[in-house]
């Protein structure tokens, strides 16, 4: 069993991750995890990570061991969807108190678990570790052992505290979890040769099943989700599977490759978000399966469905067409998603005015580019100040994002639609992608918008709180990405590396006269780091225009 | 004599408590301007933020220091350092109110004199008013958070007048407990201003997430009580408390500046609100405006109204002490017995709740109890709707956190007119069970052996019946 700070290290370490593989050695040994920034960081924790990740795990009870306010203050939070069991909605938390800090709360921990398993008899527990006991030293990996031999039940101990991490390490931790103590410990009551696993899959408001039904046509069984809608035995029994698709998320990467590695299932990353990704994923999984040995009709059939399905979902979108002309989205969205969306929006004739590419890797932003052209507005990072500026400035109709952002749209009067983990609606697969469709019209259409804009009848008609709020931005010098002319007239002393405060004179400078022409050229002849700021360093070099101004951090200075 | 019980399970079970940070963090969210910061991983702040979020749909300040685990081992000086550097350069708040979690805690981080220290590296910071509170995780609940961060407030905050100064007897200090919503502050507010007093609440939610849009976009309270307006809450004619949770904060007021006090308990129920209109009128020397008169009667028309669907009802109802003590004490006035009741925390209160036993505990606790003794009525926050499916009983939700419904924020339950709210939405809820799920058939009478719910029940007999 291998040490939390040994396992930390070999998840950052994970080789199938696109953006590590980018990194050169030194900055490999860092880790994935940004330095948080005291007074200004937003975000989960690794248990948060870790408990989002198993938690759609329907059957099995989720014990958090920690203080009132690890479980207490998020339980039943989840829009994940169960087609049976509802233990996991169920609250479970040592509650350690004053006492138990002093004297370890291992005890504690044990009887928790008899407790659990007198009451409700799940097929497993998953134990997640917290910060305080990890702190005062509680072993919970001893305690599951010698709780799953008194029990005769797997406890999966769940190693993952809070500050060890950002909530992406808390879902790896927790991919690391399955790995060592739950994948490969049972055997499925039957297999077939259309075994597959999905990874990294959650069934949020069910969206699962609105790809399922497909699946199911063509004979395909999920033998394993991990972790929408999945049981114990089925992740247990996962690695006999034939294939396995990655979900629309690097989350569980590790979990992928390494079985990949010790059980030969082959993987692709793949998403059902927007039509051609939906065709696609099925395509892939058909060819994944005839290759490990499913008989080849499999394909035919599968491209008998996607014609028949994609027909179908591009004329239900069709009648929104019209309506769409000319409409402008922001999307503001994490990772992966963000194309799969934006080809999804496009197949509808909404324009894209601008995406956030916060998360994306590389690939990703070349397939944005690809898919909106050079004129692709990417958004690094914005303060509300500014995305509200943004969608005054681009004329934007509508703004796409995850819940945080959700205020800024709709205090600024402007539609919004949720498209990340909280929102109530299921948009996945070709059903999916018509309900979104859906919700945009209604969103963008909806007769109170124009109501909204008018100003009290107190207030004079160029008084209202809109024009003041774009009045003192006008004020302040805040460059947008978006703003291409702005950025071309970019002054020498304007700050470059952050990290090491160097400006774009220095970096020009020695540019010119070492005539230099990699980023470790520069940050060999200049303090700058080439770290958060290598990008900015690349497009100098380039003779690009350089395309992101971190406005937070300007205007901190 | 009310026997208060403490849960001895290892396990809490669908927990009922939340924790003491984010009850300290929420008072500071009714000063204006004002960043809540929380001294911990930067996990504590994420889930309290999403619950505040869920709760009001409102954008909420809330900040971490963000401890990592080599931090926690170092120790958090620098981390509290950078992050209220960071806050004051960015977010320009007029206060931060700094809680401590349970990891900062555990290692003993010292932020008082972490924050003395900080003062004296940088004098930018001079007229930055820094209040921090001691709120450990694994002690007290969500209440008490709220309850020590008031008086914390107080005590710092708050000028001890000059000898000589005039008070101002149409000043009055209202200190609200954390279980009135926004709109009941907006509703007290209304009612003093009625009386010709000039009310300050600390804290004043109603401000900062009553649900308005704000002039411009600031990442700090957009409302709320300004710093100014707390310092001059010494001459003030009166204080009045409301919760006895408040009790605390207000002798710690009468402490620093005489200013006298009354607490008010509970402000839902007609016998309550005569004294505190009675209150009003004496201390403001002003006859009741008919307003009041006419809501007054109202009330009792609703009470009357009402007491056909609530009288003999079997109340489950899980709270924290103050608002358990509120609801339940006006159910039971209108003929409701307090079947099952749990709690948070401890409080001197609870001896007065009228029931046998009220147990700490957590949502499986009154579940249980509500299933054993058949209740039929179940009050407590949202995460009480996977017991109220499986109880299959009307549910009112109260309290916080009321994620899955809107309008939690404006939610009343105070004065007369509040009152009479509450008590239609609640008999609504029983006439809607009722209609759905009690409705008569044929067979309904003939086996005895069901247990006959709803419509069928006196009202009369079972108050005669109730716990005294």
């Amino acid at each position: 069993m291998s040490s939390l700070p040994a396992t930390v290290l070999d998840v950052f370490n994970e080789p199938g991750c696109a953006k590590n593989a980018n990194k050169s050695q030194a900055e490999r040994n860092k880790g994935c995890t940004r330095q948080l920034q005291p007074g200004s960081a937003a975000g989960g924790c690794a248990f948060d990570g870790a408990k989002i990740a198993l938690q759609p795990f329907t059957d099995v009870a989720h014990l958090v061991h920690g203080p009132i306010a690890c479980e207490g203050n998020s339980w039943d939070n989840r829009g994940s969807a169960s087609s049976g069991a509802t233990l996991w909605r169920t609250g479970f938390t040592t509650d350690l108190a004053e006492t138990d800090i002093v004297f370890g709360g291992e005890k504690r921990l044990y009887k928790a678990i008899k407790q659990i398993i007198d009451k409700c008899d799940p097929p497993a527990i998953f134990v997640y570790q917290t910060c305080i006991p990890a702190m005062i030293g509680d072993d919970i990996n001893a305690v599951c052992k010698a709780a799953s031999q008194t029990f005769g039940k797997p406890v999966i101990p769940v190693n993952s505290p809070g500050f060890v991490g950002s909530k992406n390490l808390g879902n790896k931790l927790a991919g690391e979890a399955l790995l060592e103590h739950v994948i490969g410990t049972q055997e499925p009551d039957c297999t077939t040769p259309y075994d597959i696993n999905l990874i990294g899959e959650y069934n949020l408001s069910g969206e699962l099943w609105q790809v399922k039904p497909l699946f199911d046509e063509l004979g395909i069984r999920i033998l394993s989700c991990i972790a929408g809608d999945g049981r114990y035995h089925e992740v247990a029994s996962s690695h006999r599977a034939r294939a396995a698709m990655m979900v629309c998320s690097r989350a569980m990467i590790n979990v992928a490759r390494k079985m990949e590695e010790r059980y030969g299932i082959p993987f692709f990353e793949g998403s059902f978000y927007g039509i051609q990704d939906s065709s696609d994923a099925l395509r892939e999984i058909a060819r994944l399966l005839v290759e490990r040995g499913a008989p080849e009709d499999l394909i035919g059939r599968t491209e008998a469905v996607i014609a028949r399905e994609e027909a179908r979902a591009r004329a239900a979108i069709e009648p929104y067409r019209p309506g769409f002309k000319g409409k402008k989205v922001l999307l503001m969205t994490g990772g992966v998603k963000s194309w799969s969306v934006v080809a999804a929006l496009q197949e509808a004739g909404l324009e894209l005015v601008g995406t956030s590419v916060k998360k994306s890797t590389k690939e990703d932003k070349e397939r944005i580019k690809h898919l909106m052209g050079q004129d692709a507005h990417m958004i690094e990072d914005m303060t509300p100040r500014e995305m509200y500026k943004m969608l005054k400035d681009a004329k934007a109709d509508i703004m796409l994002s995850g819940g945080k952002s959700q205020f800024v749209a709709l205090k600024a009067a402007m539609p919004w639609l949720d498209i990340n983990q909280e929102r109530c609606h299921a948009y996945m697969g070709y059903v999916g992608i018509v309900r979104l469709v859906e919700e945009i019209d209604k969103a963008l259409f909806n007769p109170m918008w124009e109501q909204l804009r008018r100003p009290a009848p107190w207030d004079g008609r160029a008084d209202n709180w809109q024009t003041r709020a774009m009045a003192q931005l006008d004020v302040r010098p805040i460059e947008i990405v978006a703003d291409r002319t702005l950025t071309q007239k970019t002054p020498r002393a304007r700050r470059i590396c952050f990290c090491n405060t160097v400006d774009l004179g220095t970096i020009e400078d020695a540019i010119r006269s070492h005539s230099l022409t990699s980023v470790e050229a520069v940050t060999q002849h200049t303090p700058a780091v080439g770290g958060c700021c290598r990008r900015r360093i690349e497009d100098i070099l380039a003779g690009r225009p350089i395309s992101w101004w971190p406005a937070t951090l300007q205007a901190a200075e | 004599m009310v026997l208060v019980t403490a849960s001895k399970k290892a396990c809490a079970v669908n927990p009922l408590k939340m924790s003491q940070p984010i009850g300290g963090a929420f008072a500071f969210m009714g000063l204006r301007g004002a960043m809540p910061l929380l001294h911990g991983p930067q996990g504590c702040t994420s889930f309290g933020l999403t619950l505040f979020v869920r709760h009001f749909r409102e954008p909420v300040p809330l900040q971490t220091t963000a401890m990592s685990e080599v931090t926690t081992v170092l120790g958090g000086y620098e981390n509290v350092e950078q992050a209220i550097l960071n806050i004051h350069n960015r977010a320009k708040p007029e206060i931060i109110g700094i809680c401590s979690t349970g990891v900062t805690e555990t290692n003993g981080d010292d932020v008082d004199a972490y924050i003395k220290l900080i003062r004296e590296k940088h004098p930018q910071l001079a007229k930055l008013p820094l209040v921090y509170v001691s709120t450990p995780d694994f002690k007290d609940a969500f209440q008490d958070g709220w309850a020590k961060t008031v008086a914390r407030m107080v005590e710092v905050l708050v000028e001890a007048p000059a000898t000589g100064t005039e008070r101002n007897p149409a000043q009055v200090n209202v200190l609200p407990g954390c279980h009135l919503t926004p709109g009941d502050l907006d509703e007290l507010r209304i009612i003093f201003e009625d009386f010709g007093l000039q009310p300050s609440f600390l804290p004043d939610l109603a401000g900062s997430l009553d649900g308005h849009i704000p002039d411009q976009f600031t990442p700090t309270t957009i409302g709320g009580i300004g710093i100014d307006d707390v310092a001059r809450m010494g001459r003030a004619g009166w204080t009045i408390a409301i919760g006895a949770q408040m009790r605390r904060a207000a002798e710690a007021m009468q402490a620093k500046t005489g200013v006298p006090f009354r607490l008010f308990e509970r402000l839902c129920g007609l016998i309550p609100n005569d004294d505190f209109i009675a209150f009003l009128s004496e201390i403001s020397a002003r006859p009741v405006p008919s307003r009041y008169r006419r809501q007054r009667g109202q009330l009792v028309d609703a009470m009357l109204d009402a007491h056909f669907q609530i009288g003999g009802r079997k109340l489950a109802i899980g709270a924290e002490p103050d608002l358990l003590f509120d609801l339940s004490s006006m159910l039971h006035e209108m003929g409701a017995q307090v079947t099952a009741a749990v709690t948070t925390t401890q409080s001197a209160v609870l001896e007065q709740i009228k029931t046998k036993e009220v147990q700490i505990g957590d949502l499986e606790d009154l579940e249980e109890l509500a299933r054993t003794r058949d209740c039929d009525l179940l009050i407590t926050h949202s995460h009480g709707r996977q017991a109220a499916t499986r109880l299959k009983i009307p549910f009112y939700r109260a309290g916080f956190p009321m994620f899955d419904r809107l309008g939690s924020g404006h939610q009343l339950s105070v004065g007369y007119r509040g009152t009479r709210d509450l008590i239609f939405d609640i008999a609504n809820l029983v006439i809607a069970d009722r209609e759905e799920n009690h409705a008569p058939t044929p067979d309904s009478w003939r086996n005895s052996t069901l247990p006959l719910r709803g419509g069928r029940r006196s009202s009369i007999d079972s108050t005669e019946r109730s716990i005294a």
